[in-house]
């Protein structure tokens, strides 16, 4: 068995999530190689060279690559699954961009999201919002796999791959980029993060998530939302956890304003800690959280910022 | 320009499914079904395509049981002005559903296909990026928006990091986010129309496609159970809990 984990990074450096996969095909085998497709990605092939457990790291480093568009990644790695048992990604937005076509071009299935790993060709995933979990079996010869990184610990950095350029270049010439708005800020990734702090429809405009940053600068903590929030305008969509949104399972999530629908719940019930701030205390998200607090967030938020 | 777009019919999504207690698969025995809410953003979508001029008509397919017909007279209902139903009696995987797609694509040669990111039952998000490979029309996941501009198109995409916008090269396959539009209801009279709207039923033999199994489902079960926690008398408390009991801060 030989195993092709697509990396996630920026060219510069590897992104946790790919830590996250590594680990992930260790549980299948051994013989684990990493593809950093990207253009001037030298950075991000020698930091993938150092992620413990990989023996080999292909570089694929051509304009055509740069920001990673699924027709071009998909022609690249049907072009590189030759001899290779399995093909894995980061259940991220590019994973998922990504990876469907691939499954397809070879004829085979895709399994997204596993969340365990029970032999070669038997793994678990969530379906239906997290309230079900299956296991299936991959009966097709190259299985295709996305990983869902909260399942899964990071691979250490004591390695020493060998790396190896891939000359070949996809371009389909099917789509261009043309920009992004990407949002930038010191608190650390929502998905890696150790504790996380949501705000929901209850938090009533954007202006008033500041007291929840101002609760997770004290923390060092990420801040989330719930889709009712982004949807209202208050904050941006990379900031949505749930069943569509980014999953997370931080050590401590604490949710404010956020009544607990099934969708966010599917998001976050697989943290370590969960705590929930909530005036109405027949709301829903109270029947998962360890600490349950009934009380205005108005009140409440302030006085626990002033209490760290 | 045609446009398809398709919906699937899935379990409601205000019900909590139960598992089997045989663990088979999960129990859907008098559960309320409705069309995948990322489906009804993709009907929006296209009747509003054909409502700006871009689209001149719109076709809605759905794969799967006689009972999805009930999803397409909705989609009917909302201003597709056909429907096709790619008779299926299983759930079937989603690269059988692609390339029965493809094949109804090949025949009515839209320019703009649209379905859902996911569907909210098997939660796959695979569907549409298949029918891409397949078709090898260009491919816009994830959609906050969508600009037809003549022989391309701008699509505005919802990514981990924020917004991304790509350019595509028409035909194109886009797949919806929450963010695209705010879909409709349909009002009585057009539910009525609905009805005398035209339904084409095709099989997978006739589109020359044959079915084949890629997994093979063991087991389902129910996701591991949180324990009870408590109620907090105040903030106090709370900080109290979360540094002693729980050591998390
Ligand atoms: C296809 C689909 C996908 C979805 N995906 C997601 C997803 O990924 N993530 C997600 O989050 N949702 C998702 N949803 C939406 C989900 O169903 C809920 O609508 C949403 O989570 C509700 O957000 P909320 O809890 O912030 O708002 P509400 O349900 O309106 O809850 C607001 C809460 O705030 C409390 N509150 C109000 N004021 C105060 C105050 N002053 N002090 C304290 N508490 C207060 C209220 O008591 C209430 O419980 C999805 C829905 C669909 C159909």
């Amino acid at each position: 068995m030989s195993i092709l984990v697509i990396a996630e990074h920026d060219n510069d450096s590897i992104k946790s999530s790919t830590l996250n996969t590594v680990t992930a095909a260790l549980a299948i085998a051994d013989d684990v190689t990493v593809l950093v497709a990207g253009s001037n990605c030298q950075g991000a092939a020698q930091s993938a060279a150092k992620i413990s457990g990989v023996s080999t790291v292909l570089v694929a480093d051509n304009p055509a690559y740069a920001n990673q568009l699924a027709e071009n990644m998909r022609a690249l790695i049907v072009e590189l699954a030759e001899g290779k048992s399995h093909l894995l990604a980061p259940a991220t937005t590019s994973g998922k961009n990504i990876m469907p076509g691939v499954a397809a071009l070879l004829d085979v299935g895709q399994i997204s999201e596993i969340i365990k790993v029970e032999s070669a060709d038997v793994f678990e995933r969530p379906v239906y919002a997290g309230n079900a979990v299956a296991k299936v079996q991959s009966l097709d010869a190259i299985k295709v796999i996305t990983v869902r990184t909260t399942a899964f610990e990071e691979a250490g950095d004591t390695g020493s791959a060998s790396i190896e350029e891939v000359t070949a270049i996809c371009d389909a010439g099917k789509s261009t980029f043309i920009g992004e708005e990407v949002v930038v800020s010191e608190r650390p990734e929502l998905t890696a993060a150790k504790i996380v702090i949501s705000g929901g429809r209850g938090m009533g405009n954007g202006e008033n998530f500041g007291l929840l940053e101002a609760v997770a600068d004290k923390l060092g903590a990420a801040v989330g939302a719930s889709r009712a929030a982004v949807d209202a305008g208050f904050v941006s969509n990379d900031m949505q956890v749930g069943q569509t949104g980014k999953i997370v399972a931080p050590d401590l999530y604490i949710a404010v304003g956020i009544s607990g629908a099934i969708q966010h719940l599917a998001g976050m019930k697989d943290s370590k800690v969960i705590v929930a701030i909530n005036k109405d205390e027949e709301a829903p998200i109270f029947s998962i959280a360890d600490y349950g607090l009934v009380a205005d967030l108005f009140e409440a938020v302030p006085e626990l910022e002033s209490s760290l | 320009m045609k446009v398809i777009v398709t919906v699937k019919r899935v379990i409601d999504y205000n019900v909590k499914v139960r598992v089997k207690a045989d663990g088979s698969d999960v129990d859907l025995n008098n559960v309320k079904m409705a069309m995948n809410p990322f489906c009804e953003i993709a009907v929006e979508e296209a009747i509003r395509l054909k409502e700006s001029g871009v689209a001149t008509e719109v076709i809605a397919v759905s794969v799967g049981p006689k009972a999805c017909q009930e999803q397409l007279r909705t989609a009917l209902a909302l201003g597709a002005d056909r429907a096709i139903q790619v008779e299926s009696d299983e759930q079937l995987e989603s690269l059988n559903v692609a390339k029965l797609l493809a094949k109804v694509i090949e025949q009515e040669q839209p320019g703009v296909v649209i379905l859902g990111k996911q569907a909210i039952d098997t939660d796959n998000n695979q569907t549409g990026q298949m029918l891409s490979a397949l078709t090898g029309m260009a491919q816009g996941t994830f959609a906050s928006k969508i600009d037809i501009q003549g022989d391309k198109a701008l699509v505005t995409r919802e990514v981990d990091g924020g917004l991304q916008t790509i350019e595509l090269a028409m035909p194109i396959i886009a797949t919806t986010d929450l963010r695209l539009n705010e879909p409709r209801y349909a009002s009585l009279p057009n539910i009525m129309k609905a009805k005398r709207k035209p339904l084409e039923v095709k099989t997978a033999e006739e589109l020359g496609v044959s079915i084949k199994a890629h997994t093979k489902l063991l087991s389902v079960g129910a996701p591991a159970e949180r324990k009870a926690g408590i109620k907090v008398a105040d903030v106090a408390e709370l900080v109290d809990k979360l540094k002693n009991e729980a050591k998390v801060i």
